[in-house]
């Protein structure tokens, strides 16, 4: 990767232009429009040729890695190759020429892909019901949170505002929990790497939400006590919220709603093979049990006795309902369970979500099909289990037993080197991997988590562990090689610290 | 076994099995309780070919009925300039995530860069983020950003002027996070001020949200707003359309503390609702309240110019139950859309695509009202979309346009219609939509 250091500001010379639009010919325009409404001065937004555009931006994206560009075994994150079809797919006018706001009668193909969608994921996971309108992991979380919080006001039980969190789960979890106004009770893990059970069973109350767990957990681990933990959690009253974002290790063998599991969200661009795009744009669809359904967010997909699909806001649509009532089952006196969408929990999303994003998961579930998925949990699970076993005579592994998607080292087995963790990331990304996810989980100072995804092949991942047997090994031999790395990047290491305090935050400040 | 997507050998399998030291895949899963294994087959289709994939969505598509689009209300049909999608599609942008090694980042770190700067130029703001979800979901975020920045305080004003959309996910969750909401009615179409004091003076506000441009279309005259919030120790916070900022007067210039809205009006395809670009911005004051990625610029050790993710303490990821914000992944990819389309446009071509749209917009409205099947709902200035009161039955007008292609004429309020015109609507165009609605003028004298 080369190094090229502009802005596309650094290329601007006034009167220069990169577009082409039709000659105006109307009698009116903005300048027309009261003098204290129009902006005083411009936008200093650069101005550049077509091709400075093209040259600039297809410059930036050398100095970048993509799964595309290599090996990228960031944990957690469900780094599996993104198919070419999926991006054909999304970007067809048909779909991606809709107005949001176009009549039901005018879109039946766009809904019909909610309705096909849901139901696969709904076959995938043992959940009921899906909505489709969560717009990442963490906003689905945010959504699953607030059915799980609409189910127990709607019955009356107002004191359960506490949710349980372990200790291991994914920042998101406890954040996503006080936005939705819930007070975050940690349970630890015990030796072993588990939810300590134990240290469980004394904060159950009638105060207690639900649980939050993911499983496996983020140490890559199988929550196998899941079924009692289910069963004293729901003895409690509570319910159980099951964070999909490490689902990939249970494609086709497991199913998050036959372990008691009540709410979840997925990650679709992770388990779903759409692109992180960078941070996005994701989709974090929500899947709950039956008796929960009518509190999914609106809008939601319905279907008429003849097939057609219409789109529910929220407004009640039973009989004898009051006039306008209903948004959101405030006053209209249906019962809890009515499924007209006015027990719905709220609306999370301007219209229905990242709709191409549902485009590119629905394409990828109809290559892999019924006979595929079964493949997609073990493959995954067979990569991690053979690096973790193939380098743990170099690498701390504190929790030694079979491992599901990812697994966490604790840093070099040889921790007198003053190697850390930052300077084996850093040192990978000079050998052309980018790195695992690092100093997460917070169970250990030096954690290394790494998740290979079923996509790669055997020689990828040998490639892999003999990079990180030479890294180790020049722990030992050089060690300050690894502590300056990288040095092949096109930048190297950064000042974080200068940036965090002086911040410079755009152009103009620099 | 064989899949495009699985590189596996048997061989290969048997190798790593045992490297592991196992018999079989299944003995990876010996810790899961087997009464939770799924042994039954899914209920999905076959697995398909590319070939039957494609067939499969243009049966689909089949479906959908493309309408030549002037409805506005949110999702607007700009131009998309034939670059960006080459730009996006690369895959080094395409198949990254989050920039957390910000050595082999550098293209996602410097667009994120860019696009800050942008923003800023286009809100008056000194500091916005990497992204938000939408305009609803940013909006929401803002309305409790205020709530972190004032301390102290139960309550956030909301204008009825704002798009239905943005009032009901702010209700939503407000009513988690246990914000209480006011609404400021509007008047003559336009947010009243009367009113915004009154809700002022009944005390405790942290903040009011008020659109630019309304749900009517109607540019705001927020005139006075800021001094009237800020003399209570609130916050002002306006909903902006970043394509209209080009040339109307900027939520800066007004005064406004914080501003929100979707970037889906610069370039991004209506995708039917989604992926859009929600944006948040700040004054310099309130940036460490700003929820999200935020990328700085910095040097590396050889003392090249380079940029970083910065200010995270602020994070989910650090914070955990102490967070304000809970968002992670945001729309990046959507941020890099915008990006590439205010670079090719830049000051000049988006003042234009606002000129057109002005142009188009004056000449539909003008003619409909000449129509005499419409009446002004409100006297005041709009850019690209207004409403008018109908004198026609609504379900009529719109069954005709549909009938004819077209999507328009959407409901506001009970008999009052919203249309929106871009730089992608000409004379002709506009003139056969006229001729569409006039032909329902016709019908009603005959029958008369």
């Amino acid at each position: 990767m080369k190094y090229y250091d502009k802005l596309i500001f650094d290329l601007s010379k006034e009167g220069r232009q990169g577009y082409s639009l039709p000659v105006n010919k109307w009698e009116t325009s903005a300048s027309d429009l009261p003098a204290g409404l129009q902006r005083t001065a411009a936008p200093a937004l650069p101005q550049v040729s077509e091709l400075d555009v093209v040259r600039h931006y297809t410059n930036l994206s050398q100095m970048n890695f993509g799964v595309d560009s290599g090996f990228y075994p960031l944990g957690s994150c469900t780094m599996k190759y993104n198919p070419k079809i999926n991006e054909e797919i999304a970007a067809m006018p048909a779909f991606a020429g809709l107005h949001p706001l176009q009549p039901a009668q005018t879109v039946q193909g766009a809904l019909r892909l909610y309705k096909d969608l849901s139901h696969a994921l709904s076959a995938i996971t043992g959940m009921a019901e899906f909505t489709l309108d969560p717009f990442a992991g963490a906003h689905g979380e945010l959504t699953g949170l607030m059915v799980i919080r609409k189910y127990h006001m709607s019955r009356g039980d107002m004191k359960r505002t506490r949710i349980i969190v372990p200790d291991s789960a994914h920042g998101t979890n406890p954040a996503s929990a006080a936005v939705c106004g819930l007070e975050i009770v940690q349970v630890k893990s015990n030796a072993a790497g588990l939810v300590d059970v134990e240290d469980l069973k004394p904060l159950l109350d009638d105060t207690i939400a639900g649980i939050m767990m993911t499983n496996p957990n983020t140490l890559g681990l199988f929550e196998k006590d899941i079924k009692e933990i289910a069963a004293l959690v729901h003895e409690c009253g509570g319910l159980l919220y099951y964070d999909g974002a490490n689902m990939n290790p249970l494609m086709g063998v497991v199913r998050p709603g036959d372990m008691g599991f009540d709410v979840m969200h997925l990650n679709l661009h992770k388990t779903f093979s759409t692109p992180h795009g960078g941070g996005g744009p994701g989709a974090g669809p929500v899947g709950v049990a039956a008796h929960l359904a009518s509190h999914l967010p609106v809008p939601k997909v319905m279907e008429d006795e003849d097939g057609t699909l219409y789109i529910a806001d929220g407004t009640c649509r039973c009989e004898n309902s009051p006039e306008g009532a209903g948004v959101f089952g405030e006053v209209c006196g249906c019962s809890p369970e009515c499924m007209c969408g006015c027990q719905a929990c709220g609306q999370i999303s301007g219209f229905m979500g990242n709709f191409g994003v549902l485009l590119r998961a629905y394409t990828y579930i109809l290559m892999l099909g019924k006979q595929n998925i079964k493949m997609v949990g073990p493959l995954a699970v067979l990569g991690a289990n053979y690096i973790k076993e193939s380098l743990k005579d170099c690498f701390k592994l504190p929790i030694p037993t079979v491992c599901k998607h990812e697994f966490v080292f604790d840093g070099l087995l040889d921790q007198s080197t003053g190697v850390t963790t930052l300077d084996i990331a850093k040192r990978l990304l000079d050998y052309g991997f980018h790195a695992p996810t690092i100093y997460f989980p917070l169970l250990f100072h030096q954690s290394i988590m790494i998740e290979p995804t079923e996509t790669e092949s055997k020689e990828t991942l040998d490639g892999f562990i003999e990079i990180m047997k030479h890294i180790a090994a020049e722990a030992s031999a050089d060690p300050e090689s690894l502590k300056t790395a990288p040095h092949t990047t096109p930048v190297r290491r950064l000042d974080e610290t200068t940036a965090a305090r002086q911040p410079v935050l755009r152009y103009k400040d620099m | 076994m064989a899949f495009a997507y699985f590189p596996h050998t048997e061989d290969d399998v048997r190798q790593m099995l045992d490297r592991i030291g196992v018999e079989s895949l299944e003995d990876l899963y010996s810790d899961v309780p087997q009464d939770v294994i799924y042994r039954e087959e899914y209920d999905l289709p076959d697995a398909m070919s590319e070939l039957e994939v494609r067939q499969y969505f243009e049966e689909l598509a089949e479906q959908n009925t493309n309408l030549f689009c002037l409805c506005g209300l949110g999702a607007y049909d700009h131009y998309s300039p034939a670059v960006i999608p080459h730009i996006i599609s690369r895959s080094e942008y395409l198949t990254a995530y989050t920039p957390y090694q910000p050595e082999v980042s550098q293209g996602t770190l410097r667009y994120i860069f860019e696009y800050q700067s942008m923003i800023t130029e286009l809100t008056g703001m000194d500091c916005t983020n990497a992204s938000m979800y939408d305009g609803a979901t940013a909006a929401a975020e803002a309305v409790m950003m205020s709530m972190a920045a004032t301390k102290k305080k139960t309550r956030v004003l909301l204008s009825e002027g704002l798009l239905p959309q943005v009032i009901k996910v702010v209700r939503t969750y407000a009513k988690y996070n246990g914000i209480e909401l006011g609404l400021i009615p509007c008047h003559e179409g336009a947010t009243s001020y009367g009113a915004l004091l009154t809700e002022l003076a009944a005390g405790d506000v942290a903040g009011v949200l008020v659109p630019g441009i309304n749900k009517y279309g109607v540019i705001e005259d927020l005139t006075c707003f800021a001094d009237a919030v800020h003399a209570q120790k609130g916050l002002l916070m306006v909903y902006s359309d970043p394509s209209s900022l080009a040339v109307i007067r900027t939520p800066g210039e007004w005064g406004a503390d914080i501003v929100c809205g979707d970037s889906q009006s610069l370039g991004v395809p209506l995708c039917y609702g989604g992926p859009y670009v929600g944006f948040l911005a700040c004054t310099k004051d309130h940036v460490r309240k700003l929820p999200g990625r935020i990328v700085g610029a910095t040097r590396d050790v050889d003392g090249k110019r380079a940029y970083v993710l910065t200010l995270q303490a602020r994070e989910q990821h650090i914070r955990r139950e102490k967070a304000t914000s809970n968002i992670c992944s945001n729309q990046s990819l959507m941020a890099l859309y915008v990006t590439v389309y205010m670079s090719l446009m830049g000051p000049r071509g988006l003042r234009e695509v606002n000129d057109l749209s002005y142009g188009g917009a004056h000449y539909l409205h003008d003619r409909l009202l000449e129509t005499g099947l419409f009446e002004k709902a409100f006297d005041k200035p709009f850019l690209k979309e207004f409403t008018l009161k109908s004198l026609v039955p609504v379900e009529l007008l719109q069954d005709r346009l549909q009938m004819c292609g077209v999507f328009g004429a959407v409901e506001v309020e009970p008999g009052l219609v919203n249309f929106c015109v871009t730089e992608k609507v000409s004379k002709d165009n506009l003139d056969a939509v006229l001729c569409i609605i006039k032909s329902l003028s016709s019908e009603e004298e005959a029958q008369a």
